[in-house]
């Protein structure tokens, strides 16, 4: 029986069994066959077609939807996995309202896409489900290479060497391959296991091994890998969390919101997972959409999540707040953390209001607590990295860093949005180079 | 709302709508619904002659194309006539006929070509109160092979003969519908009218395979993973369809000679573009039976609706209208020049106009590095493709150039007179325009 939904503190079980499965089933239900030919037939073929050029990993998003149209899924999957090896996953977790379909020339004219994103994912699960690799792996090089995370930069890279022959070891800190594909997307957008049924799919290229639960720099430095392997990618993403810098953030109750995710998205009994009764999430990214929206689908009474500045600033998408406003997150924009109150546990969250110039108004507001996630993004960890660019490892249009032999993709590296599909085109493209450098000193 | 009564032939309809002969014509039950959902006419399924009936293969009998949202375009069948015996087919025609006298009832009708097997028909038809009958020349598959329909309607003798014993048999009206399966439609309507016929309708179905079984290597429909030809209807096979009933409303030896339009008719736009160029009503199969019977709802108030805002009283008036205007292409005016222009308010930038005519053939259309595309008028031909595969209706459109304009491509101006290629220097066979030798 599930509890009273008024229970205050943080607390398991909130709601009756269904009501989770319904929550945190697929976002966007796969198309069946007839909706995807449907779908397909609303695509123009266009010239130099702009989704195309919107599209990070540039997949021929035309032809693909022609080759669905004309009742050929694998060729239409093949067409986006040879640019994009995490096609399945970005399918699922693009903002694609702000990448392709924000251009698609149907949106421009109609309002309404072509649904791209959906139409992605009919043609890589058709081809995923009969468990076949499209691609052969090339005559082995003999070149041994070092990729550091298991995210979609990580694994991205990984492939495609692996499949120009190169053997690859993917070294990763956190038990199981992914990265945030795995602890960090919403459960919702990737249900039914789907980040390690990829990882397993995107496996049987061969010639790529998996090392778990060793952190590069703990377990064993760059230095050692420069020296163990002819080259060395590094996705590593962004491990580390932004503090708020607000009075008494260190109470009982306040929390990394990625540690609840992450904690969520291994969980596997969600009525398992602790939620507050009111919950307040700070930040204006994915990263807070997803806590607020899974806190609410979790059951928890009241969730708000608060910005320092406007809606149109925030990094989360139209799309996203509207889902964040469906569930019935509250928004609250122009206000910064100034205190966090209680006795041990937090019981209240006060905000100051700032303009525009994000200048202190005098006004405050208090929200009452009894959970609080920060979401005001993540940071780069680590000790001995080659140069950074700001906050980030430094590279060039090919993912190469300040040290020789050692390249960088995704989160970590410098250029590029962090998103997953991004992740996928710079760890391809610096394969390409790994590549192109790697044989040419062979030759 | 416009008069939309209609006489064809004779034949009173309260609309110039009939059902054509095929399935949804095949009995009674169907008939009196297809009147009471407003049908102003139906030709019934064409009736055999008396004794065992023929019969129809037991697996599919339909194959089809589609367009978007498997939204059917073509129909073929491998149906034969009528499977259910005369007597029964002629006694329903009599009790229908009774209870609706306002709306045309015709029999179509296919026997062996033997004199004896018409005559006797005729008389049986007659006593069901039929207002007319339909000689069925045109079912291109089964009946076919037995030497009756398409074998019939692909020789003019044997069209002029049959028309000809129908006319001496019986007094009804007779109208010949014709098979689409020859080189020269014009050939069949002349023999019909030789040979008396009150009026001819077109197109019965189009010899066809729709698409091919790539596993089982056999065309579709497949009975037993063998297919034969079947005949073609629906949205696809109108344009051919519009085209023969041009042909025979303005060729001279047939012109004036009652036409009842057929094929792919499927809206009330359709309809009138039958009537426009000559036909006095319309038959519709594909899309009675793709839709039902509701369909000539539609019809009725689209075409009345046309017709008030042309200010037309009565559907004489719009049939034939647009039959002197189609002309020969030597006819044709050479002087005349367009030019694509795209109305960049509407221009969504698919770019689909500038693949066309970049891979096509004239590169006429530029794009810009913003995605705006605009016509080169030194390339453009006005070829109307861009026109055609651009998805916004209107975006872009063919703007004549007024005389005294220069034409970018050729350098010339253009000019108010007419001038075809019969008179061209181009052509070899050109009549040579005397010029009075200088003094
Ligand atoms: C909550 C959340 C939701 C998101 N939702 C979306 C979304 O819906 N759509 C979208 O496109 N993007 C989304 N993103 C962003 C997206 O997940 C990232 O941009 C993407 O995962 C980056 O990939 P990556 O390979 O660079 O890094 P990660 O996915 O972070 O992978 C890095 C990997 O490196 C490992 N690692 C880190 N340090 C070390 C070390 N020292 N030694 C060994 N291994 C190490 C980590 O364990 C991890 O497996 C979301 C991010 C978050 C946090
Ligand atoms: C299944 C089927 C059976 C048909 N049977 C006959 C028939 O018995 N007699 C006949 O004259 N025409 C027959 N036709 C042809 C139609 O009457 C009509 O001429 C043709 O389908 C074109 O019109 P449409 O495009 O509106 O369907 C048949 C058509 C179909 C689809
Ligand atoms: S922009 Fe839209 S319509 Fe054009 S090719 Fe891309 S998906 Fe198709
Ligand atoms: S009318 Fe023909 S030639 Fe002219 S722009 Fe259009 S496609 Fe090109
Ligand atoms: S086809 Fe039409 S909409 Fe597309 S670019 Fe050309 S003019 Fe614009």
């Amino acid at each position: 029986m599930a509890r009273d939904v008024f229970e205050p503190g943080i607390v398991p079980g909130r709601l009756e069994p269904q009501n989770y499965v319904e929550g945190f089933s697929d976002l966007h239900p796969p198309l069946d066959e007839h909706e995807a030919l449907v779908a397909a037939d609303r695509c123009y073929f266009c010239h130099d077609a702009p989704c195309m050029t919107a599209c990070p990993t540039d997949i021929d998003i035309p032809l693909f939807i022609r080759q669905i149209a004309t009742g050929t899924p694998d060729a239409a999957a093949k067409t986006i996995l040879s640019q994009n090896i995490l096609g399945g996953m970005c399918a699922r977790v693009c903002p694609t309202e702000t990448l392709c379909e924000e251009v698609c020339v149907r949106e421009v004219a109609e309002g309404k896409p072509v649904l791209i994103g959906q139409l992605q994912r009919y043609a890589t699960d058709h081809l995923m489900a009969q468990g076949v690799h499209p691609f052969e792996r090339a005559a082995p090089t003999g070149k041994r290479v070092a990729v550091v995370g298991a995210g979609p930069a990580g694994l991205s890279c990984a492939h495609r060497l692996a499949m120009l022959g190169h053997d690859v070891e993917i070294i990763d800190a956190r038990p199981k391959p992914g990265g945030l594909n795995e602890y960090g997307i919403a459960a919702y957008k990737t249900p039914n296991g789907f980040a390690q049924a990829e990882v397993n799919w995107l496996m049987q290229i061969g010639g790529i091994t998996f090392r778990h639960e060793i952190a590069v720099g703990r377990d064993v430095t760059l230095e050692e890998l420069k020296a163990d392997y002819d080259a060395v990618f590094l996705g590593m993403g962004l491990v580390g969390v932004n503090a708020l810098g607000a009075e008494g953030e260190d109470k009982a109750g306040v929390a990394n919101a990625v540690d609840f995710i992450s904690e969520l998205r291994q969980s596997s009994d969600l009525s398992g997972v602790p939620i507050g009764r009111d919950v307040v999430v700070i930040g204006g990214g994915m990263t807070a959409v997803d806590a607020a929206v899974q806190a609410k689908l979790l059951g928890a009474l009241n969730v708000t999540l608060v910005y320092r500045r406007g809606r149109d600033r925030m990094n989360a998408s139209v799309f996203e707040q509207d889902l964040a406003a469906s569930k019935g997150v509250r928004i609250v924009t122009h206000a910064v953390p100034i205190a966090v109150h209680g006795n041990g546990a937090v019981r209240e969250i006060e905000f100051e209001y700032v303009d525009e110039a994000m200048k202190g108004t005098g006004e405050t507001l208090r929200l009452q607590a009894d959970q609080v996630f920060k979401a005001i993004g993540q940071t780069l960890l680590g000790d001995g990295l080659p140069d950074l660019d700001g906050r980030k490892i430094k590279v060039d249009g090919t993912g190469r860093t300040s040290l020789e032999g050692v390249w960088a993709g995704g989160d970590c590296a410098s250029g590029g949005d962090d998103l997953t599909v991004t992740a996928v085109a710079e760890g391809r493209d610096a394969a390409m180079d790994i590549h192109t450098t790697l044989m040419g000193a062979a030759g | 709302m416009a008069d939309l009564r209609s006489d064809f032939i004779g034949i009173k309809s309260p609309n110039p709508f009939w059902l054509a002969s095929a399935p949804p014509t095949d009995k009674e039950y169907n008939v009196r619904r297809a009147y009471e959902a407003g049908w102003g006419g139906v030709v019934w399924k064409t009736l055999g002659m008396e004794g065992p009936p023929v019969v129809n293969v037991n697996g599919p009998r339909y194959g089809a194309i589609w367009g978007a949202d498997r939204r059917l375009l073509g129909l073929n069948n491998i149906e034969l006539i009528t499977d259910r015996p005369l007597e029964v087919n002629l006694r329903e025609m009599k009790a229908v006929k009774r209870d609706y006298p306002d709306r045309a009832l015709i029999a179509s009708i296919m026997v062996p070509c033997e004199e004896e097997a018409w005559k006797a028909i005729l008389p049986h038809v007659e006593e069901t109160g039929a207002d007319g009958i339909e000689l069925n020349f045109g079912c291109p598959h089964g009946m076919a092979e037995r030497g009756m329909g398409s074998a019939v309607g692909q020789v003019p003798e044997y069209i002029e003969m049959v028309t000809r014993w129908c006319k001496m048999y019986t007094r009804m009206p007779v109208i010949v519908k014709l098979t689409p399966n020859i080189t020269n439609v014009l050939y069949p309507a002349e023999a019909a009218k030789r040979g008396g016929a009150d009026a001819v309708s077109l197109i019965n179905t189009i010899n066809s395979i729709t698409s091919v079984d790539l596993d089982l290597f056999a065309p579709e429909p497949m009975i037993d993973g063998k297919g034969t030809h079947g005949g073609y209807c629906g949205p696809a096979v109108k344009p051919i369809a519009l085209n023969m009933v041009a042909e025979i409303a303005r060729n001279p030896e047939t012109h004036g000679l009652p036409i009842s339009g057929i094929g792919g008719v499927t809206t009330w736009r359709d309809a009138a573009e039958f009537l426009a160029l000559g036909a006095g009503n319309v038959q519709v199969c594909t899309a009675a039976m793709t839709y039902g019977f509701k369909v000539v709802q539609e019809m009725i108030s689209g075409l009345s609706e046309y017709m008030d805002e042309k200010g037309m009283t009565s559907v004489d008036q719009l049939v034939g209208r647009a039959v002197p205007n189609v002309t020969d292409w030597n006819q044709l005016n050479l002087n005349y020049v367009a030019k694509a222009k795209i109305d960049q308010d509407l221009c969504i930038s698919c770019g689909r106009c500038f693949a066309a005519c970049e891979d096509t053939s004239h590169q006429a259309i530029a794009m810009s590095e913003d995605r705006t595309f605009t016509v080169i008028e030194e390339e453009c031909v006005a070829c109307n493709l861009c026109v055609n595969v651009c998805p916004v209706e209107d975006c872009i459109s063919m703007e004549p150039l007024a005389a005294g304009a220069t034409d970018l491509r050729t350098g010339k101006t253009v000019t108010p007179d007419y001038a075809n290629w019969t008179t061209h220097p181009n052509n070899p066979s050109a009549k040579v325009v005397e010029v009075e030798p200088a003094e």
